[in-house]
């Protein structure tokens, strides 16, 4: 079991090494920092004497080391933009994405399931088929357009939500949090929405092909056979036995919510990493870019580790099979 | 008791509307990019230090010079390298201190510091003296008459308040130090910053000891600045009330807002002239005859029509019309005359046309790639075969730069409003450090030699006089063909009273309320 966890281990802090080496090189590669950093007026020596106090000029291994201690220690450099630490940029930006990403993936999970159990046990009925093909919408829509959908419906049309922004945050310390003020919550519903329809969908149909699987078992059977409600048996033998793959999925769905959230906060103007991200995009801010890249990364790399953690937990045969192929 | 009670609430209640009414909700597309007023030579991030630090000189809402912080300047009389500036009297920053010439020497002189990107206006600056407590002397190397007009974007800052927060120079990213005038201001305008969230939103309040209290209207009492990117999602937020004043409104858009009860468009040109340039040198562009006929193929008037959507103004010459040097007769476009084109065509020996390729942003400038697709129908009635190529600008300005391009697409803003910018840039002999963008192979000595003698001209009359004839030449030699000047469109509320900036920039001490 401890081999399985450190071999785990090993896996993802490899992983973690390579996309530090590609934030590294688009640092370093994507457009000469010292360009980045002096004017075009610059002198040949202001530019040797800046190359070498950025240690432009040590082996290409030192330097990606250098950058990965620097990494480890959280700092990513100053941005070109607004000469701010990246990593303080990051840190404030992050409650805003966290906040959003967590609303949108409780939603998701919520309503998919719910729908999905829905649609699952009246199948073939009307208002099943009715959510399965206004479910389609949630596939098939890029998330900005139905941003801008929701916006016209929401707040120009009927004028019940704000159409962007986070509202109005109250600060804990160094985390911001919409959720205690009424402005700050209705902020939240349409960007939710939008970054979460597609994982809503997604889990949706889901949970709705698991729970028609499990219907089908022997055990499911002989419930029904011993004369138990239906409820009895949809709720507590079926449903328990449906959600463990969903929770997975899901679980790693939460990945590419966060990183997703890029197009979401550009349309709603939600203060988060991903616009921050858009913005260095715009302005060449590599240090943005590539510590952003690296977080990602880790948040990827970290809930894959979680999971399969978690699996070697639960699932005693997934456990017994690797020791054995240990031999 | 109830009557009383209800008199209160409404007296609260028009106390309430009155407050929020001089709010200003304001947002545009980017966010100011730091709060250091020398580090960047951008528009957005001066609009957002106009309203915090002044200039000593300013261009109002109609972009005529007006004094700011400097009440007159002159060029001395016996030595026109020097400009003597008379500062305003009783002047104070947001913290109290005083203003006075000291401040004017550091921040000018910071704002040529390493670091800085405002140092190119600056560039024939010499040295920079107080002459006393409120005069102000700015040696320049030769003179130069045109040194005022660089100083509407130069911002004064207090030399006690940078020394003490040891920001003595615009923040040096090399450094890899913060700088705490990114996020912190001390200025002498209008208003005060009171929070800031980059990219979220800034809060200014009005300034209480302005020095021009007494001078503009001061109607608003805050702004709340939110930059929205998303074009879709700035109008929405203005058609739904949670912003009152937008300074991008989306050609596609305009009919929807000022459609909308309580909305308004206001709209005026802007400070930026769009036009094809042609080779001279090589190919059938190089016959002054066909490039007449092109330029008379092109039916302005439709373009603005069916392209614009009526959101632009032709023109017959490469200046927007707030430029000095702009006339009447020189904006007066031809008219769209295909048998007098093809007249001249033949005339030229190209009765039956020529294949070209047409070199187009299209990421620029307001509906760069679809004029282009205009203009290659009107070539083709007159047998000019036209290949379009367009690409996103930062691919296309190589190639209109380098002169490789033998018809091309370029906008061009005149940020000091003289002609002598457009000039130096577009017309003289490409050189190193002239004409860096006249790819055209257009050269002519005697207009070179006009072109520089305009930078130490200080005989105002005489220098519009060199000025026209540097003009009459360019018309006649015909390299480029204008199409039209942009236009800005802001929306805001109905009730907001405020003119539409040629620059783009909003000075909000100007807005007034119906």
């Amino acid at each position: 079991m401890l081999i399985i966890i450190l071999r785990r281990l090993g896996q993802s802090i490899l992983v973690l090494f390579l996309v530090a080496l590609i934030s590294f090189l688009i640092f370093r590669f994507v457009g000469n920092p010292v360009d980045n950093l002096m004017g075009q007026e610059a002198t040949l020596a202001q530019r040797a004497a800046l190359e070498e106090a950025l240690g432009l000029n040590d082996a290409l291994y030192k330097q990606y080391f250098d950058f990965v201690w620097r990494a480890i220690h959280f700092d990513f450099g100053n941005s070109y933009r607004g000469a701010l630490p990246v990593a303080e940029l990051i840190a404030s930006r992050l409650p805003a994405t966290l906040e959003l990403a967590l609303t949108s993936a409780l939603f998701a999970m919520v309503f998919g399931v719910i729908t999905g159990i829905y649609t699952a046990i009246k199948r073939g009925g009307f208002i099943a088929n009715l959510i399965l093909s206004t479910s389609l919408i949630g596939v098939s829509l890029p998330t900005f357009l139905i941003g801008v959908l929701l916006i016209w419906l929401f707040a120009v049309e009927l004028r019940w939500l704000p159409s962007f922004g986070r509202g109005e945050v109250v600060t804990l310390g160094w985390w911001t949090t919409g959720f205690l003020t009424v402005s700050g919550l209705k902020s939240l519903i349409l960007p939710s929405i939008t970054l979460g329809l597609y994982q809503l969908t997604l889990i949706m149909r889901l949970t709705r092909s698991e729970m028609l699987e499990v219907l089908r078992q022997d055990y499911v059977r002989f419930a029904k056979a011993l004369g138990l409600s239906n409820r009895q048996v949809h709720f507590n033998h079926a449903l328990p036995n449906t959600l463990v793959p969903v929770i997975t999925i899901a679980g790693l769905q939460l990945g590419s919510i966060v990183a997703f959230a890029i197009i979401t906060e550009s349309v709603f103007q939600w203060p988060g990493v991903g616009l921050l991200f858009i913005n260095a995009v715009y302005f060449v801010d590599i240090p943005v870019m590539s510590a952003y890249l690296l977080l990602v990364g880790v948040l990827f790399v970290f809930i894959n580790l979680l999971v399969d953690l978690l699996y070697l937990a639960i699932d005693p045969r997934l456990r017994d099979s690797q020791l054995n192929g240990e031999g | 008791m109830f009557h009383k009670l209800l008199l209160t609430a409404a007296a609260i209640a028009a106390s309430t509307v009155t407050v929020s009414a001089e709010t200003i909700r304001w947002a545009r597309a980017g966010d100011s990019i730091t709060m250091d007023p020398h580090a960047q030579n951008e528009g957005a991030t001066h609009a957002l230090a106009h309203q915090i630090y002044d200039t000593l000189l300013q261009r109002d809402m109609s972009g005529s010079i007006i004094p700011s912080l400097a009440l007159n300047w002159e060029a001395l009389a016996d030595n026109p390298n020097i400009w003597r500036l008379k500062l305003r009297e009783g002047v104070t920053f947001h913290d109290g201190s005083a203003f006075d010439s000291e401040d004017v020497v550091f921040s000018l002189n910071r704002a040529m510091a390493d670091g800085s990107e405002m140092k190119e206006l600056l560039s024939s600056v010499k040295d920079v003296r107080a002459f006393d407590a409120l005069t102000v002397d700015i040696e320049t190397n030769g003179a130069n008459p045109l040194l005022v007009n660089n100083l509407t974007n130069m911002f004064m800052m207090d030399k006690g308040w940078a020394t003490a927060n040891d920001v003595l120079t615009p923040h040096d990213v090399a450094k890899n130090e913060t700088n705490f005038a990114t996020m912190n201001t001390n200025g002498t305008g209008a208003f005060v910053l009171v929070s800031r969230s980059v990219d979220e939103k800034t809060v200014l309040t009005a300034n209480p000891n302005y020095w021009g209290k007494d001078i503009y209207p001061n109607k608003v009492t805050d702004i709340i600045y939110t930059p929205i990117q998303s074009a879709a999602t700035r109008v929405a937020a203005l058609l739904s009330g949670e912003v009152d004043i937008i300074q991008d409104v989306p050609v596609q858009d305009l009919n929807r807002v000022s459609s909308t009860d309580g909305l308004a468009v206001a709209t005026a040109a802007q400070n930026r002239v769009v036009f094809f340039g042609l080779d001279t040198v090589e190919g059938p562009t190089s016959n002054l005859k066909v490039r007449q006929a092109m330029n008379i193929a092109i039916n302005r008037d439709a373009i603005k029509k069916i392209v614009m959507r009526e959101q632009s103004d032709p023109t017959g010459v490469i200046m927007p019309p707030f430029v000095n040097g702009w006339t009447e007769e020189l904006n007066q476009y031809p008219d769209y005359n295909v048998d007098a084109a093809k007249a001249l065509m033949s005339e030229a020996g190209f009765a039956n046309g020529f294949d070209i390729t047409l070199n187009c942003p299209n990421d620029r400038y307001v509906n760069d790639e679809a004029i282009c697709q205009a203009a290659v129908g009107m070539m083709a009635r007159i047998g000019v075969n036209v290949t379009l190529d367009a690409k996103p600008k930062a691919q296309h300005f190589p190639i209109a730069k380098g002169g490789d391009a033998d018809f091309y697409m370029l906008g061009w803003g005149v940020p000091t409003f003289d002609s002598h910018y457009i000039f130096n840039y577009l017309v003289h002999t490409q050189t190193d450090k002239r004409g860096s963008w006249n790819p055209t192979g257009y050269s002519n000595a005697d207009v070179d030699a006009m072109i520089v003698s305009l930078e130490s001209e200080t005989n105002l009359a005489a220098r519009d006089a060199t000025i026209a004839k540097i003009w009459a030449a360019v018309q006649d030699a015909q390299m480029y063909l204008p199409i039209h000047n942009q236009v800005l469109n802001w929306g805001m509320k109905s009730n907001i009273n405020f003119d539409v900036q040629p620059e783009d920039q909003p000075h909000f001490q100007f807005l007034t309320f119906n």
